[in-house]
């Protein structure tokens, strides 16, 4: 069975440093990022990673937290996700 | 792949739409706890439920935050007390020690509502049960999250008429009790026709004895979500508009079914069911009466809105039934009128009239919910309401229930406050002529003829 991916996202109006801020803290943290994608909507910057965290040298509730808090530094808002919860809404 | 549009929209249903799981409700069997003195027997149900209830919440927190989905509620049903009880309760003071018993274990366990102080006296009523029913205005009124429901009547045996009849007037001595916070202790309290095993919504929740010994079992919500897809096809048929709604309830039901499966998984006890109803909260972009509107109705009460809600009613059942393994509890669109503002405002306004929820219950699952009368309505008045509520769930073969509050010191046009989740509600006009000779005669109402269905 394939390992659960988590997804992070990160919103907000666009400026310089939010991936290199976001992946060198994920780099600290053991996370691997396994994909990145980004559009813009309604104006707004949208960037999405599909990571695997199972590896990581922190719990997860710990990870979303001060991813959280990382977003409220920079100023964009950062969500992290298990994938379960997309795969169950989007596909049969 | 997901991909980052389906990402984008998922979050946006959550963030802006109001998408939720309305309840995660563990199901308690009490029947292990019976004892025939009372003080042993509340000991076995405090220790039951702090027991097995002790992850429950902080579960149901981890998988909020790790899915980033709010889960509203978290919940405890257990066995109808009538039952359990049964053999050490020898008075109403008996039922009302439970009663106050189960509220410590919410409390201890930090649910916001239990359900179960129950009868279910459908044909006849034990001594028990009676005893129970009696012990419900000062149990409600003694306790904060303790939630107490009574089915009395069932396509299979007919309607209890003396238990309709009794409950008008516990009813109305609930009210009395909890007069000071405009009878709340009437919103806690529901008569039920047909009443499901494993319904996780309050206050008709309670842990059947078909069911195991533990279960987990999670309504899902959404208004707002439908509300918003439905948008998209303005105008357009009523195929479409049909297909619009199945498709988001499909993605509204998985979204509870992991829920369910995550939340049995990490708690070690057995999944039961997803409830597929549509629970409206007194928030804007939360309402029931917002789709109907969004249909083409300019306001909910006007004619056509017994066709919408049946429309809305089938097709969220169609798209939900696909993406659970299990459906189950009650599985229909909620129309709590202090629950849904859309609902105050058209009852404020005069358009939506008791008669006129009367007949939407004939197409949705719940009944008369959350229904604030005046202080003086009769109690063979409001037996004479749930008698007719009761009819309708018996002849159509469906749940119905009553959730009314004759609100004391208050009349018609005036407004009832109950705070949070409850709402607030106009107090409704009633119809002034008499049932009380009806009420009065005693007895039950046959069973009806299962054939010559017309």
């Amino acid at each position: 069975m394939e390992k659960s991916k988590s997804i992070i996202t990160v919103v907000g109006k666009d400026q310089v440093g939010i991936i290199a801020r976001v992946t060198t803290y994920l780099y600290e943290c053991n996370v691997n990022i396994e994909d990145i994608s980004q559009s813009i909507v309604g104006g707004y910057f949208n960037m999405m990673m599909i990571v695997d965290a199972t590896q990581a040298n922190r719990e997860f509730l710990t990870l979303s937290q001060e991813l959280e808090d990382l977003g409220k530094r920079i100023g964009v808002m950062i969500k992290l996700q298990r994938e379960d919860i997309f795969k169950s809404m989007q596909r049969i | 792949m997901i991909n980052i549009n389906e990402v984008i929209e998922t979050n946006q249903m959550i963030e802006k739409e109001n998408l939720d799981v309305r309840t995660v409700t563990l199901g308690i069997s009490l029947l292990d706890c019976i004892s025939d003195d009372v003080g042993t027997l509340c000991d076995n149900i405090y220790r039951r439920i702090t027991q097995t209830a002790k992850d429950l919440v902080k579960t149901g927190h981890d998988i909020e935050r790790e899915y980033a989905i709010p889960i509203v509620n978290k919940r405890i049903s257990v066995t109808p007390i009538a039952l359990i009880g049964a053999s050490a309760c020898k008075s109403t003071d008996d039922y009302v020690r439970i009663a106050r018993t189960l509220d410590k274990a919410a409390k201890e366990v930090g649910v916001n509502f239990l359900g179960g102080f129950s009868a279910l006296p459908a044909k006849g009523m034990t001594r028990s049960e009676e005893l129970l029913i009696r012990s419900i205005p000062d149990a409600l009124s003694q306790t904060e999250r303790v939630c107490a429901s009574v089915n009395l009547g069932s396509t299979k045996t007919g309607i209890n008429m003396d238990a309709v009849r009794l409950m008008g007037q516990i009813i109305k001595q609930t009210a009395h009790l909890t007069a000071d916070q405009d009878s709340i202790g009437c919103a806690k309290l529901v008569v039920l026709c047909n009443a499901p095993d494993d319904n996780p919504f309050m206050a008709g929740a309670f842990h059947g004895v078909t069911e195991t010994d533990d279960v987990i079992n999670v309504g899902v919500s959404g208004p707002g979500v439908i509300n918003h897809a439905i948008q998209s096809v303005k105008g357009r048929p009523f195929g479409e508009l049909c297909d619009t709604i199945k498709k988001t309830a499909f993605k509204v039901t998985r979204l509870g079914q992991l829920v369910a499966q995550e939340a049995s998984r990490r708690l070690g006890i057995p999944y039961g069911i997803v409830d597929l109803s549509l629970a409206p909260t007194p928030a804007v972009g939360d309402s029931i009466a917002e789709i109907l509107e969004s249909m083409g109705l300019e306001m909910v009460g006007a004619p056509g809105t017994t066709a919408a809600l049946a429309l809305l009613n089938d097709a969220v059942k169609k798209g939900g039934i696909m993406a659970s393994s299990y459906v189950g509890g009650l599985s229909g669109a909620f129309i709590p009128v202090s629950e849904d503002h859309g609902m105050i405002s058209s009852a404020i306004k005069g358009c939506l009239t008791l008669e006129k929820l009367e007949a939407m219950t004939c197409v949705c699952s719940v009944g008369l919910d959350m229904i604030a009368v005046p202080g003086k309505t009769s109690a063979s008045t409001i037996s004479g309401i749930i008698a007719d509520e009761m009819a309708i769930g018996m002849i159509n073969q469906k749940t119905t229930a009553v959730r009314i509050i004759p609100v004391e010191g208050k009349d018609e046009g005036q407004t009832a406050e109950f705070g949070g989740l409850l709402g607030s509600g106009p107090v409704m006009r009633v119809n002034p002529y008499s049932c009380e000779d009806f009420i009065s005669r005693g007895g039950r109402i046959p069973a009806p003829v299962h054939s010559f269905k017309n």
